[in-house]
């Protein structure tokens, strides 16, 4: 049985920001983490944001952004590192090594956790400035019940992690569905989950249930067939020319993982612990080691892959040259037993493809060639949707349901940054036509003459309308009016007046 | 029996329908069939094609895209993605690649693999050889996709011709009203199995932004 020493940081999101007195980091409008501050003031996780503001007052509010938790986490690992070299990193704010070889180095447990955990708050302070509460250090037998030792900062003596296990909630297994279920069967703790006999707790509940039984049981959480890869699956990339910016590397990560998978899946096989190697054009090399909960798919190893390099390139080890190398290494693999696609919903075959094809094309022509568009909140068809590279987050900024008032009314332009940019607009007697203050013509429209191509004839036009955006903010503030024109040959255009002068602004094509 | 002809022999049939793509409703007197895969598409090139050419070519990606097909444009910064969600294009499965370089043969290229509409402006610097065009139907062909090009007559000729021969938006009088919907002429053409010249008249769009046919009666055929 390994020994597993874990390092936990409490709400790790929260140091990560930076930020200091009461925080709370959100994510769709709800609290995901929030500070001691601001849990004594009544902010809780799950909350909605404005009902959190409204309990604390002075709350200061971050996003979720788990870049940043894995950069602001590299130092502390770093700090780890020096006590046991192969640490495996589970999460940002969680890592854990095998406290076996260490122990006996730095006189027993109690004094290497003591030693770590000194460590751990001077890189903290060092990285970030802020100490929060301090890392906690746990030990048990296995890094899952080494990680609730963490949590109450216990070091339990070997052998005894089955007696620590018992009294703890089958909450704890962080499988929130099957633990409805035991609680649903009156099986609450995880002492009464043990004490099921392991053949049927199997046939009931299936692997998942044959291997948290085995987790309540303080056994090894290793799935019981994972193993070292007998033949060399890595897969590694020569970068030319080095790479210092993080999304070019987080580029080159993503092919990387992408074909470390599909070797993966070639031979039956899923990881669930990685070794990322890097080496600098100066020799430099470094190495780290992720752990994944259950196994990792593509994006989650890309992703995992993304944040490393993120770490390293921006943090306080930064190599002193662009990185030449990098190396995925499968540490730990087990036999993939496939996944049952769901009858609705879920990724299809055609979506992998063209997911595959996308990323193609976007090695040819750089990430930022391949876009794809989401809807948004805004006036003008511009702003109506968002481009964002393929493979981001889609998400939009402002709420496209919203009323927005003075906002083109549908059907929308089919053509938005318009090819022909200003044009003039003249009234039958060849006089400009300009719009008052409240947005009346000086004249009926006539022509059209844009910059390049044939005067148009005007057959009809809207009556302007103004709309006046942001007056409360110096730089962002707009005055624009709205006009859609007509012209004989069956086109129709959207122009704006602003400052005297008329634009197309799209065409409906 | 070798691997290769076994799986050859285990693969399911392909039924007409499942080799064609379907199209939104207004589009169906125009495609009975639907879109054919592995046809190249021209949209808006012909002759006497008036202006309209981006809502009828986002009308055609509608129907297909509703169904779970992708699709990507390429060379088109300029196309109104509140346009394409309300014709009916699902913008989650719409690419969309505004600049694909100088070797936009080989992007095209690499799009059919696995996206089934994939649809190119010409003009500028995606200017067709002979070549290409040979080389991207054949792609089209194998990968059972379809390839739409608009903006320029394609060096090869298409399977399929789309265009718009008249239209007249509504709504908007001297001074007063908004542009509310526009009535098209849309006529086909083509040289295999759907090339009896059919003509629709269609609202493109509708009030709500969707392509809606307009009375079956006034549909004729044109000789």
């Amino acid at each position: 049985m390994s020994r597993s020493m874990v390092v936990w940081y409490p709400d790790w999101p929260v140091v990560a920001s930076g930020v200091v007195g009461p925080v709370a980091v959100t994510h769709a409008s709800r609290v995901v983490v929030a500070s001691a501050e601001a849990r004594s003031e009544g902010v809780r996780v799950g909350q909605r944001r404005r009902q959190a503001e409204a309990v604390c007052p002075g709350l200061a509010i971050v996003g979720r952004d788990e870049d940043r938790d894995a950069r602001a986490f590299e130092p502390l690992v770093a700090a780890v590192a020096g006590f046991c070299p192969t640490v495996e990193v589970i999460r940002p704010g969680l890592c854990a090594f095998s406290a076996r070889g260490p122990a006996r180095y730095f006189g027993g447990e109690e004094s290497l956790a003591r030693q770590v955990a000194e460590a751990v708050d001077a890189a903290t302070a060092a990285a970030s400035g802020t100490r929060g509460e301090g890392c906690r250090v746990g030990v048990a037998d296995g890094s899952f019940a080494g990680t609730l030792a963490a949590r109450r900062g216990r070091i339990v003596p070997p052998g005894a992690t089955a007696e620590f296990l018992a009294p703890l909630s089958v909450r704890e297994l962080g499988r929130p569905e099957l633990a409805d279920l035991l609680e649903r069967l009156g099986v609450r703790t995880l002492g009464q989950l043990a004490a099921l006999p392991a053949p049927q707790v199997l046939s009931r509940f299936g692997w998942e249930g044959a291997a948290v039984h085995r987790l309540a049981r303080g056994l090894d959480e290793r799935p019981l067939d994972a193993r070292r890869p007998h033949e060399d699956l890595s897969v590694e990339d020569e970068l030319d020319p080095p790479v210092e910016r993080v999304d070019t590397a987080a580029f080159v990560a993503k092919a990387l993982a992408d074909r470390l998978y599909a070797g993966l899946v070639k031979g039956g096989w899923r990881c669930t612990l990685v070794r990322i190697e890097a080496e600098s054009e100066h020799g430099e090399s470094l190495c780290r080691t992720w752990r994944h909960d259950g196994t990792f798919s593509a994006a989650t190893l890309a992703e995992r892959v993304r944040w490393q390099l993120d770490g390293w390139l921006t943090g306080p080890t930064r190599p002193t040259a662009g990185l030449t190398k990098l190396r995925l290494v499968p540490e730990e693999i087990v036999v993939d037993h496939g996944t049952q696609l769901g009858f609705w919903g879920g990724m299809a075959e055609a979506d992998r493809q063209a997911a595959r094809v996308l990323a193609r094309v976007q090695s040819m022509i750089g990430p930022d060639g391949v876009l794809t568009a989401v809807l948004d909140g805004g006036r003008s068809p511009i702003e109506r949707a968002t481009l964002i590279p393929w493979g981001d987050q889609r998400a939009s900024r402002r709420r496209p349901e919203l009323p927005w008032p003075g906002r083109i009314p549908p059907p929308a332009p089919a053509r938005t940054s318009a090819p022909a940019g200003s044009v003039a607009l003249e009234d039958s007697g060849g006089r400009p036509v300009v719009v008052n203050g409240r947005a009346e013509p000086s004249g009926a429209p006539a022509r059209l003459r844009p910059d390049r191509g044939p005067e148009l004839t005007v057959s009809g036009w809207s009556a302007p309308w103004p709309c006046q955006e942001r007056w409360w903010d110096p730089d962002g503030h707009r005055r624009r009016a709205w006009m859609q024109v007509a012209v004989e040959d069956g086109r129709a255009f959207l122009l704006a007046a602003e400052g005297g002068r008329w634009s197309v602004e799209a065409v409906y094509d | 029996m070798e691997v290769a002809e076994l799986l050859e022999r285990a693969r399911p049939v392909a039924l007409a329908a499942q080799r064609a793509l379907p199209v939104t409703p207004a589009l169906t007197f125009l495609l009975p069939g639907g879109l054919r895969r592995g046809s190249t598409v021209a949209i808006g090139a012909g002759a006497g094609s008036g202006p309209g050419a981006t809502s009828l070519l986002l009308a055609l990606l509608a129907g297909a895209s509703a169904e779970g097909s992708w699709a990507a444009l390429v060379g088109m910064p300029e196309v109104g993605p509140e346009a394409a969600g309300s014709m009916g294009v699902d913008l989650g499965r719409l690419a969309l690649v505004p600049d694909p370089g100088e070797q936009w043969p080989a992007v095209v290229s690499a799009l059919l693999d696995g996206i089934d509409l994939v649809a190119v402006r010409l003009g500028g610097r995606l200017r067709p050889r002979p070549v290409d065009a040979r080389r991207l139907a054949a792609r089209a062909r194998h990968q059972s996709s379809v390839l739409m090009v608009t903006g320029a007559p394609w060096p090869e000729g298409c399977d399929l011709s789309l265009d718009v021969v008249a239209g007249k938006w509504e709504g908007l009088g001297a001074g007063y009203g908004s542009l509310a919907r526009r009535r098209v002429e849309v006529a086909v053409s083509g040289r295999r199995a759907a090339s009896r010249g059919r003509r629709a008249v269609l609202w493109l769009p509708d009030e709500s932004g969707r392509p809606e046919p307009i009375d079956d009666t006034l549909v004729a055929l044109h000789p």
